[in-house]
């Protein structure tokens, strides 16, 4: 495997959305050590922040309050200055539906400079043309004859919403992309998403009376290796799973991780260069479903053969009675050798791992409720 | 009329607590805010052109549901969020 130029000598930025607004975490070059920033949008629920990797300068932060509808704000200088969209994410005029926020925004492909995708609650989603100034539904997937059955109805979504996420885009080609629905599954378009299909296969949906269905399911978290396309990995509400296209049936990777922790989990990051090589933040999926640190114990776990076995790592991160709950976006990683590994806790907290999640620091405390973190 | 902004909104009035719009509805009436200050209208109108869940309308104090609700010139309407939140 070939080193890939890495970032040293840039120092890191994490972008942290929370339910109270925006904060920036920064660190010089050996990620020692981190200076806080913030916040912006205070009072904001800012489900999720991300920079446009293709220009560096442009960032969008998905936002609502408690009171107000939704909206994206827009920055042109790495979050200095915002602005908001003159036409935020919102379903057709007498389609009856209502977006409640945007909850996951992707870059476009690199030769769509401008063009983002939003995903939204409920299950909706979008793409921009204008670095997120206005936005327009994606009529192949939301008007999809085939949208209702694969989404369910009101009684099928999950407590604070459905949500649509994981908007993936092949690097070889633009209009390949895969999407991920908490209530739903994975589906795939190969036409720009004027049309799409379910690709589920082999996922388990113990909630549903059907053991193998074609939708339906609650992928938590979708990934596609930047460096292997055909690679994706998804952490979902019933185990950890791998495809490698063209194949199309789904393999168990969770069964290998301990039976006392199991393969529950939101978050899944994926090193920037080796597609064998991912960590996960199991969390407890029993009975009502904690969705907190197995035991009170909170670990990492790494896989550096694409899921056949893995470690844990803890060093660093409370011993016991740490009860954390990382959500879906809320775990990142950077590109540097090593890679620096990072996740934001439901309590406020930034942890970040320097060396690919062998050790780990509390890079921040105090701050309120992490919905995401991502690498600026 | 006179409309008066709630703390959440002013950010769209440069802070301005009342502003002056015109409508003979108050559907009309969000329309003229919108084009005065533009995004305001769908913070507290959805898609569908419903009111949001956690947003009132009030017109010389009483509480108003409906956005045919027709005004006067001489009306006072206050946008208020409701308590929530956490």
């Amino acid at each position: 495997m070939a080193k890939a130029k890495t970032a040293r000598g840039r120092g890191t930025t994490l972008l942290i959305a929370t339910r109270k607004g925006l904060w920036q975490l920064h660190s010089e070059a050996t990620r020692r050590t981190w200076r806080l920033a913030g916040p912006q949008f205070l009072g904001h629920i800012v489900h999720h922040c991300v920079a446009d990797s293709r220009d560096r300068r442009t960032m969008l932060a998905a936002a609502r309050t408690g009171h107000l509808g939704p909206t994206i704000f827009r920055s042109s200088d790495r979050g200095r200055t915002w602005h908001e969209a003159k036409q935020p994410p919102a379903f057709r005029e007498g389609s009856g539906r209502v977006v409640d926020h945007t909850f996951w925004l992707t870059p476009g492909h690199v030769s769509t400079p401008g063009v983002w995708y939003a995903g939204t609650s409920p299950q909706g989603l979008f793409r921009s043309e204008d670095g997120g100034a206005t936005w327009h539904g994606v009529d192949g997937f939301n008007d999809h004859p085939q949208r209702k059955a694969w989404c369910g109805g009101d009684q099928d979504a999950t407590p604070d919403g459905p949500k649509l996420h994981s908007v993936l885009i092949d690097p070889r080609d633009a209009r390949h992309m895969y999407i991920g629905m908490s209530s739903g599954g994975v589906f795939e378009s190969t036409d720009g998403g004027a049309d799409w299909r379910p690709l589920n296969r082999g996922v388990r949906a113990d909630f549903l009376p059907d053991p193998d269905p074609e939708y339906g399911h609650d992928p938590h978290c979708v990934r596609m290796h930047p460096a292997l396309p055909d690679r994706l990995y998804q952490q979902n509400h019933c185990g950890i799973y791998r495809l490698d296209r063209p194949a199309e049936r789904w393999q168990d990777i969770g069964a290998t991780m301990p039976k006392s922790v199991g393969a529950i989990g939101f978050p899944m990051v994926l090193h920037p260069r080796d597609p064998e090589t991912l960590w996960v933040f199991p969390m407890d999926g029993s009975s009502v479903w904690p969705r907190v640190s197995p035991g009170g114990k909170p670990a990492v776990y790494r896989s550096v053969n694409g899921g056949k076995s893995w470690q844990r790592h803890a060093t660093g991160l409370p011993r016991t009675q740490a009860w954390l709950t990382v959500k879906r976006q809320a775990m990142t990683g950077d590109a540097d050798d090593p890679v620096g590994v990072y996740f934001g806790s439901t309590s406020g907290e930034i942890w970040g791992s320097r060396d690919e999640g062998r050790t780990w620091k509390c890079l921040a405390a105090h701050l309120p409720h992490v919905y995401a973190v991502e690498v600026a | 009329m006179r409309v008066l902004i709630p703390n959440p909104l002013r950010s769209y009035t440069a802070d301005a607590v009342a502003v002056v719009a015109l409508g003979k509805t108050l559907a009309e009436l969000t329309e003229d805010l919108d084009a005065r200050y533009p995004g305001m209208r769908f913070r507290v109108i959805d898609e569908q052109g419903q009111i949001r869940q956690h947003i009132k309308f009030f017109v010389n104090g009483a509480q108003i549901r409906s956005l045919a609700e027709p005004l006067s010139d001489e009306d006072e309407v206050m946008i208020v969020c409701a308590l929530s939140g956490g």
